[in-house]
């Protein structure tokens, strides 16, 4: 190897900013839990960690104002293009109002490393201890979740899976109430990601032997010209669509979703259930029709099959739950399955973009009403924390009526009635669903919604027409930045149902030049 | 006949400003409404203030557009995509439109700064200015919208403001029912007017007025007509014309500066816009033209007849109102001439007319509220501005030569008889009918005996009332004059609804007119005798078989009793039986299936991890199976 020189990588940094701006306020928080006191932590990470995910956003729209590149940077192993701009702007936004509802002492456990109902924990508590981690964990998350839907090559992307997912382990368990709950969630997730990891990167292995290569486009060049490795190949493909998949909580991989959700703080659940989704749309929409394009006649059926087990078994199954926050875990079971019916309609170059952009706009949409509604959740409380249990919902019209309007309205806005940003998701997704042939997956999506909205409508009937409880939950006076999230999350579904055009014109130029490959 | 001058696109100027006659009371209407009570002791003057605005800049617009050629004044421009390749929201600022806006904004201020006084006691003040405002930007979105779509969006806005003020006073039964009532007739004609929309989308593949009306001759004469008839029962439920008229009587129980603005100035003559606005149409389809013109005869005499029995000042001001709009109706059916003067009857009407409802709310400002005029009598010496003025608009109304109506209303019988005699001289007729019924109600209402209520006090309104009325009433005197002579009006109209061939000329001395004189003239000598010289009973005599037919409004309500009320609720009572028994069997039953489902599923998900391990490895094998079978086929 005498007399080589070894080239050094060029590396966009411009491009890359908002995913290092959020890297590097993290690694400043771990420093932080290393060398301030104990008492400064908060009152610096809380600011550090907004900072960080407002700067990121800043970037993210400088770099997108700039034109969109058409190669993939960092030597071709991220792809910073229309998708993944938007994506990065909607998980950051997403992500900010989250912060705000992490910044309630309530939600988080004083030390996690007390055992539960322990005299350390008692302890802890009284001393007024936080476990600050959480801000950088949040962050770390934050990056991975950038980093999976732009990444352009499966190594990378496997990599942004793990550095989205562990934090999140760490994160569902750190709830305050309810602890035993909040760590057999923690360890459910973490058991069942690990052996989903497994899986792709067992498909990633059977992949690399197909076609020699892990880059994206590698890959797909290859399946035009490597032949007699089909068992390689569909085993592979099969295996990494089993770990996507087991992400965004696709039928049959969707078991984990009501358990941790419902274990997990609330303030995590409505992280992971909007920010989460969003980029493992954005990783799996890259894998398939970047990688696997010209493979869609092969997986599409595949895609049917799942895309209708899971909306079937999201809203049927949404139907006897009793706890609120199992209830919308199912409900998101449900939505994943809508967006699959758009990931399945390609077509021509135009009726992808349309379908792109589809997507893109409901995970838009569905991001904000779901962070919304988890906060309301975060405000219904009694004597043992949040009253999850749907039973202690009633009447709450009657105590609160505006907070109930405010949740009726985003279960309207999940059920996808007109003049709320919902109608407009799935209007798009089906539509694009239609163009790409896909008419029998939109009945049963059609179906499913109208099973869907029996039980959002169940809980709004229950909050208005029911007597409520004597001893009924009480609505926690909300800090400012939940009645922030509330409020903002409440303008964002009605701006998006009733002026959707911006939204979606933008979506449309995000999705104008597809992936880059 | 010269066809309308061509839509140009604008921009710039007042005219690129003039939505802003919309937003303006807009703003107004939603800042009362959401800032709640905090806005109570202002509330009214931001509503007064924003209405005035508004007319500030209608009469900004007005100017400009004087400003250019004629053939140049038809100016549209978009404000913003609304539902994208169906319909814009643009403005469309014509003489035609800018005549409504003028008139909507004019007298909608005087009646809003009426209100203030008028209303001074009512402890709800805010949310009537909230929803007056509400009302004007809805009524100014139906005149200045460029498109059926827009147009629609205000019709029904200005419905929804016609029901929430008819139903202010929720409290009194009375007013909710009319409210209702007012609400679910107007349901039978926005029917009506969306089949229209659907069809004009249909048939010319486009809702913009600058496209379809030049396309109209492209068109089937069935579909036009079909397309003219759903029009007009749009126009029939908005402007209570025959058969969708019986709840203009009723929707006298809102308070009485609404009556004037939305029940007599304004929204009512929304249908006669319609039909003018939508002109190209009917001139290609002359049997929706001619059905046009047979409504509006028999709704003006069936007004004028209901007039002559109403003992309620409100009721009896309503009855003239939709006779009047039948002489509109009239004119809307006769071309460009008939459309000329049936705008012009439509102006000089909302003065003259507002001005009557409300010299009757001062009337009754002065009388505690009472609005029956067998209690009045001999109010002239008492309240002399609001007695001089109301008998100026009755004057106007009659046609008394030189003032308003006068002119307007002469030239649509003119222009009727010419076109069709019958017609024409049944319009002869109820003129007649009118200068007796409103001589009854001045007669009853300012002469005679006082036949007052023990605790009456009638005194004269305050000025924030009577200065409106004074305004109103120079309107009804000279108005009409001004826009018929030298046909002003129809040089004006030209460019928005087409030019006739050969100007009409106004003559003073005719058959028509002086048998209409004659008529009237004998009308209001027959009213003195009976109402005036005579004494008139407190109590309403039982009268003869016509008197109580024209007192239950010709049986309106018995008829639509009779033909739909009971009829529709037995076919309630039945679906819903069919629906206990037969559709909620079944959706009860497939909810119960899914619920099954639902519950035997859930055992699935039993909380161990193991299971949970298990049940992805399954899903791993199926998937992996299912593309091995699908790779492979």
């Amino acid at each position: 190897m005498n007399g080589t020189t070894i080239t050094a990588p060029t590396i966009e940094y411009a491009l890359l900013s908002p995913m290092l701006i959020v890297f590097g306020a993290a690694i400043i928080g771990v420093l932080v839990e290393a060398f301030a006191p104990r008492y400064l932590r908060k009152s610096i990470q809380m600011p550090l960690t907004l900072l960080a995910l407002l700067g990121a956003f800043v970037t993210t729209v400088l770099a997108a104002s700039n034109g969109l590149p058409t190669t993939a940077a960092a030597m071709g192993a991220v792809a910073v293009d229309g998708p993944s701009l938007f994506i990065w702007g909607i998980i950051l936004i997403l992500a900010f109002i989250s912060a705000l509802l992490i910044n309630d002492d309530e939600q988080f456990v004083a030390q996690a490393a007390a055992v539960p109902g322990s005299v350390d924990e008692e302890e802890a508590v009284r001393s007024g201890f936080a476990q600050t981690e959480v801000y950088p964990l949040l962050l770390f998350a934050v990056g991975g979740m950038l980093l999976f839907p732009a990444s352009n090559d499966l190594l990378v992307m496997f990599v942004a899976l793990e550095v989205m997912s562990l934090p999140l382990y760490l994160l569902c368990g750190l709830a305050r109430r309810r602890r035993l709950l909040s760590q057999e969630a923690s360890v459910k997730y973490f058991l069942l990601g690990a052996f989903s990891s497994a899986f792709f990167l067992y498909g990633m292995a059977l992949l690399y032997g197909y076609a020699g290569s892990v880059d994206l486009k590698a890959i797909s060049a290859a399946l035009g010209s490597v032949s007699g490795q089909d068992t390689l190949l569909f085993v592979g493909v099969a295996m990494l669509a089993v770990g996507l998949l087991f992400k965004i909580g696709a039928a049959p991989f969707q078991a984990w979703k009501p358990d941790v959700y419902q274990g997990a703080p609330t303030a995590v659940t409505a992280l992971m259930a909007s920010t989460v989704l969003v980029a493992a749309f954005g990783a799996l929409l890259r894998v398939f029709w970047v990688a696997l394009g010209n493979l869609d006649w092969d997986w599409r059926p595949l895609m049917w099959g799942v895309a209708i087990l899971t909306m079937i078994v999201g809203a049927v199954l949404a139907i006897t739950q009793t706890d609120i926050k199992r209830m919308l875990a199912y409900s998101s079971i449900a939505h994943a399955g809508f967006l699959l019916t758009g990931v399945i309609a390609t077509g021509t170059a135009e009726q992808n973009s349309s379908a792109l952009s589809a997507i893109l706009f409901y995970l838009a949409a569905y991001g904000f009403t779901t962070v919304g509604a988890f906060a309301v959740v975060t405000m219904v409380r009694d004597a043992g924390g949040e009253a999850g249990h749907l039973s202690r919902w009633a009447g709450l019209g009657k105590r609160a009526p505006v907070l109930a309007g405010i949740f009726a309205f985003f279960l309207l806005a999940f059920a996808g009635i007109p003049l709320t940003s919902g109608f407009f998701g799935k209007y798009a997704v089906f539509t694009a669903a239609v163009g790409g042939g896909a008419l029998p997956l939109v009945v049963v999506g059609v179906v499913s919604s109208a099973i869907a909205a029996f039980f959002y409508v169940r809980v709004i009937v229950l909050m208005f027409f029911n007597e409520p409880a004597a001893d009924g939950p009480t609505i926690a006076a909300p800090s400012v930045g939940t009645s922030a999230v509330v409020a903002l999350a409440a303008a964002a579904t009605v701006v998006l149902g009733v002026f959707p055009q911006p939204v979606l014109t933008l979506a449309d130029q995000a999705a104008s030049a597809l992936f880059i490959r | 006949m010269e066809s309308p001058a061509e839509i140009i696109p604008h921009s710039g100027g007042v005219i690129g400003v003039s939505w802003l006659m919309i937003a303006l009371p807009l703003i107004g209407a939603a800042v009362l409404l959401l800032g709640g009570r905090r806005t109570d002791r202002w509330g009214h003057l931001l509503g007064v203030a924003m209405s005035l605005a508004s007319f500030v800049v209608a009469v900004a617009s007005f100017m400009e557009l004087l400003g250019l050629d004629p053939e140049q004044r038809r100016r549209a421009y978009e404000l913003y995509q609304f539902i994208p390749g169906v319909a814009d929201m643009g403005i469309l600022i014509d003489p035609l439109s800018i005549s409504f806006a003028l008139l909507i904004t004019g007298v909608g201020s005087l009646i809003h700064i009426y209100s203030i006084g008028y209303m001074s006691h009512d402890p709800d003040r805010r949310r009537f200015f909230a929803y007056l405002n509400l009302f004007v930007a809805a009524m100014l979105l139906l005149v200045l919208s460029d498109n059926y779509v827009g147009l629609f969006i205000g019709w029904e806005g200005v419905g929804l403001a016609s029901y929430l003020l008819i139903g202010f006073w929720q409290f009194k039964p009375s007013a909710a029912v009319a409210a209702k009532k007012a609400f679910i007739v107007n349901r039978v004609g926005d029917f009506g007017l969306l089949i229209a929309i659907f069809t004009v989308w249909t048939t010319f593949g486009s809702v913009a007025f600058g496209e379809v009306f030049g396309k109209a001759g492209e068109a089937s004469q069935n579909t036009l007509t079909a397309i003219g008839l759903l029009l007009l029962l749009g126009a029939c439920g908005k402007s209570a014309q025959l058969p969708l008229q019986s709840w203009l009587l009723d929707a006298m129980e809102g308070p009485t500066p609404v009556s004037a603005l939305i029940h007599a100035a304004t929204m009512v003559t929304a249908g006669v816009y319609l039909v003018v606005r939508s002109g190209a149409f009917f001139e290609a389809a002359p049997t929706a033209q001619l059905v046009v013109t047979i409504v509006g005869v028999a709704t003006l005499l069936a007004g004028a007849i209901i007039g002559c029995a109403k003992d309620d000042i409100k009721k009896g001001l309503a009855g003239s109102t939709m006779s009047q709009i039948g002489y509109m109706m009239l004119g809307a059916g006769l071309g460009p001439v008939g459309y000329t003067f049936a705008i012009a009857h439509l102006i000089t009407h909302g003065f003259f007319k507002a001005n009557m409802f409300l010299g009757a709310g001062s009337v009754m400002h002065g009388m505690n509220d009472e609005v029956d005029m067998r209690k009045y009598g001999g109010l002239f010496p008492v309240m002399r501005i609001t007695a001089i003025t109301f008998i100026i608009g009755y004057l106007a109304i009659i046609g008394f030569p030189l003032l308003s109506g006068y002119f307007t209303k002469d030239g649509i019988i003119e222009t009727a008889i010419e076109h069709n005699a019958i017609l024409g001289w049944l319009a002869v007729v109820g003129a007649g009918i009118t200068g007796f019924y409103m001589s009854r109600m001045v007669f009853m209402t300012f002469f005679g005996k006082r036949r007052w209520a023990d605790d009456a006090h009638p005194h004269e309104s305050p000025a924030v009332m009577t200065v409106p009325l004074i305004i109103l009433s120079i309107g009804s005197i000279f108005l009409g004059g001004f826009l018929v002579l030298d046909n002003r009006f129809m040089q004006f109209l030209a460019p928005a609804v087409g030019r006739p061939e050969e100007l009409p000329v106004f003559h003073f001395v005719s058959p028509a007119g002086l048998a209409t004189l004659a008529l009237v003239a004998v009308g209001a000598v027959f009213a003195w005798f009976r109402y005036g010289a005579a004494e008139v009973p407190r109590v309403a005599p039982r009268g003869s078989f016509l008197t109580t037919f024209a007192r239950r409004d010709l049986y309106g309500d018995a008829l639509n009793e009779a033909l739909f009320m009971r009829p529709g609720q037995w076919l309630t009572r039945i679906a819903v039986f069919f629906d206990n028994r037969g559709i909620d069997g079944l959706v009860n039953g497939l909810a119960a299936a899914i619920g099954g489902t639902s519950g035997r599923l859930r055992r699935v998900q039993t909380g161990y991890v193991r299971s949970y391990a298990l049940s992805i490895l399954f899903g791993a094998a199926v998937v992996v199976g299912a593309l091995l079978y699908v790779g492979n086929m």
